[in-house]
């Protein structure tokens, strides 16, 4: 039973979307709904299982005095008064101009936004580290690359034909490229989907 | 630009952790650590209390309570099971909500995924070739290039003879993708930069006036 | 040691600095640079401009603070665009921390062009699963938002009278950051042939133009260079144009890396030799 009946559901439940696909019939569309209905409400839960798991790990690590222990206080005390000031003022928390969305648009949002802007000083390091023209294949991308890059740089004269054969790059060469990669990703996700709905892909059940 | 002492404040917090961030570059410090810890347990408790308002509260507690829907308890215990994934003893029981989950998601996937991304995109690629004007020739192009490149990925046969020719015109084809990517993605991160930068700007000249 | 050697060698530090001094020198001694309009951006703009007054556009905020800086200048012009013309939203936030970046742009420019909640736009707000959520709307909005953001039951909003799924808009535009963009293809497109217009962030550009070039996707607004395209566009200059400056100055600095980072290998190996 805990094993097989988890198959059982994946395949009627699956099984069942793939024909209402076609079968788009009322009583069909009746239970897509709910299916939909229904998903959509289990993932609430299953979001807040990783904010559950974080919240353990970091009281774990500040009672077991693990080394670092004071940053994880940082973090819980964010997290209490994130959800403190959530629920205080009851559901006119979450709109513009209370102290809740303040600390999320000046703390916040800085530092998520500070730390990927990071990456810039990252991808500079690594173009000048990394970036050689030391075979065609590597060549051809660097070229390409900064054809891309000079589109952006006013060069006088040969602006319009930089313009022109950037927009080239990426309507044709680039998009034939794109296009084999998300065939092979359509047809990637199908067969991992047949997989799981047919019960040969089990590793979303985890271990006995 | 004049803005009050609430904004000026909060401004100059923003700011701090802005530089707490940027202090990594020249190597970890506690400033930083404390700011990445920060964020860490606000982005979870906004997540939280977002979960709750625009979730457990109109999909779940108001159809139940509000609206006398008790059907609705059947999914919310669907939910309450994954939690039992925190206990070693009862882990399995989760698995029926995420089989649940994990039919309709992949049940959906099939038709669409193949629908869209490979036989729409394979019928795409049936364009005209002519030489009358680039158009027909740049067709052409793309018909070989979406060809070759798929023969790049295909590993059942050997790259070898006309099969490795074609393989060959596909990785260039894809390092052209590649290199294109690239490129956008140096100005990706440097806008994420400019942000940044502009906003320090606007802070400096709120709170000393123009710098120029 | 020699020159090239110690080139190759340099602390990674001074890159930075190099980088650091490269967006600064813009701020400040500004600069304009001309902005050329691709096809796939003026798709974007004229749609919203084909719209007429009072009907519907789906706007979707899917992103987080971490791509704001290309996509939030996108979200606000469009924002601006459509209710100076007098098109009303329906606008979502799909994006684990995205509702906040949506509910500030609502709430500022609202109030500049004085459009009122549930009349003017209906700011749906967050569901998990963004794929299923996008399927659920093909059929109805009220299935995974029976309430808007604020906790207003949909049908009790006048805007919502009689609008019941994708058909009941001209069309979506996402401003999206990471894989939900695939979702609003795969599923709004695919399965409910919604009309659907992008704006993305830098690094996902490339791989959109296959479905462009399919018909999937009709419009593409790419990084900060789309953004200030479409300022340009609807007239309305701000962050994304300032930026373009920037760029110019960061990309020659990066395109100078990668010179000197190569004649440096090539010199040093010679040198080896």
């Amino acid at each position: 039973m805990r094993r097989q009946l988890p198959i059982l559901i994946v395949f009627v439940s699956g099984v069942f979307m793939v024909i209402q696909y076609f079968i788009p019939h009322e009583s069909f569309e009746f239970i897509y709904e709910y299916a939909m209905d229904w998903i959509i409400i289990i993932g609430i839960f299953a979001m807040l299982l990783g904010l559950w798991s974080l919240t353990r790990a970091s009281v774990s690590k500040v009672q077991a005095k693990a080394p670092g222990w004071g940053f994880s206080v940082m973090t819980l005390v964010g997290l209490a008064t994130m959800l403190f000031l959530g629920f205080y003022k009851g559901n006119k928390s979450i709109a513009e101009g209370t102290f809740f969305m303040d600390l999320f648009w000046y703390i916040y949002t800085p530092i998520q936004a500070t730390m990927f802007s990071l990456l810039a000083f990252y991808i500079a390091s690594a173009a000048y580290r990394s970036f050689r023209v030391r075979t065609v294949l590597a060549t051809i991308l660097l070229v390409t690359a900064l054809i891309i890059m000079l589109r952006l740089i006013p060069l006088g004269p040969i602006s319009g034909v930089n313009q022109w054969l950037a927009s080239w790059i990426l309507t044709v060469p680039n998009m034939a490229a794109k296009r084999a990669i998300w065939i092979g990703v359509g047809l990637g996700a199908t067969a991992t989907a047949l997989k799981i709905i047919f019960g040969i892909e089990r590793a979303y059940m985890g271990k006995d | 630009m004049v803005t009050d002492l609430n904004t000026a404040i909060w401004n100059t917090l923003a700011a701090f952790l802005t530089f707490c961030i940027f202090s990594f570059l020249y190597k970890d410090n506690p400033f930083y650590k404390i700011a990445e810890h920060i964020v860490v347990g606000v982005s979870a408790g906004y997540f939280a209390v977002i979960l709750y308002w625009n979730g457990l509260v109109p999909k779940l507690w108001n159809p139940v309570v509000k609206q006398g829907k008790w059907y609705y308890l059947i999914p919310g215990l669907l939910g309450l099971i994954m939690w039992t994934r925190f206990s070693k003893k009862y882990a399995w029981i989760s698995r029926f909500s995420i089989s649940f989950y994990m039919g309709i998601a992949t049940g959906v996937a099939v038709p669409l995924y193949m629908q869209n991304f490979v036989i729409r995109q394979l019928s795409s690629t049936m364009l005209p070739v002519h030489f009358k004007n680039s158009v027909g020739f740049f067709n052409l192009l793309i018909i070989v290039g979406v060809l070759c490149a798929l023969i790049y990925f295909f590993f059942s046969k050997e790259h070898k003879g006309a099969m490795g020719s074609a393989a060959r015109v596909g990785i260039w084809t894809l390092m052209v993708g590649f290199g294109a990517g690239f490129g956008l993605t140096v100005m990706g991160r440097v806008s994420l930069l400019i942000d940044r930068v502009i906003f320090l700007k606007n802070y400096f000249t709120s709170i000393f006036g123009h710098i120029l | 040691m020699n020159f090239y050697e110690r080139l190759m060698q340099l602390d990674r530090r001074w890159i930075y600095l190099g980088v650091a001094i490269a967006v600064t020198i813009p701020v400040l001694a500004p600069f304009k640079v001309p902005v050329y309009i691709t096809p796939e951006a003026k798709a974007v703009y004229e749609f919203v401009e084909n719209t007429k007054p009072g009907e519907i556009i789906f706007l979707a905020i899917d992103y987080d603070p971490n791509a704001m800086a290309e996509l939030h200048p996108m979200a606000r012009t469009i924002m601006r665009q459509s209710f100076s013309r007098g098109i009303r939203l329906i606008i979502s936030a799909l994006s684990q921390n995205g509702p906040g970046m949506a509910e500030q742009l609502i709430s500022q420019i609202s109030k500049e062009y004085n459009k009122k909640n549930g009349m003017d736009y209906v700011y749906l707000g967050y569901k998990p699963y963004p794929g299923i959520t996008i399927l659920a709307m093909g059929q109805n909005f009220r299935i995974p938002f029976p309430t808007d953001y604020y906790g207003t039951p949909l049908d009790s909003l006048p805007m919502m009278d009689g609008v019941r799924n994708y058909d009941d808009v001209k069309g979506i535009i996402s401003i999206v950051a990471g894989n939900i963009a695939e979702y609003w293809i795969n599923y709004a497109n695919g399965r409910y042939k919604a009309k659907v217009f992008f704006g993305v962030t830098g690094v996902m550009t490339a791989d959109y133009y296959p479905f462009l070039q399919s018909g999937q996707l009709l419009g593409l607004l790419g990084g900060l260079k789309g953004a200030s395209e479409y300022e340009r566009l609807a007239k309305q200059e701000g962050v994304a144009t300032e930026g373009m400056s920037i760029q110019t100055v960061a990309h020659l600095v990066v395109i100078a890396f990668i010179v000197v980072g190569n004649i440096g290998f090539f010199m040093s190996k010679k040198k080896k030799r």
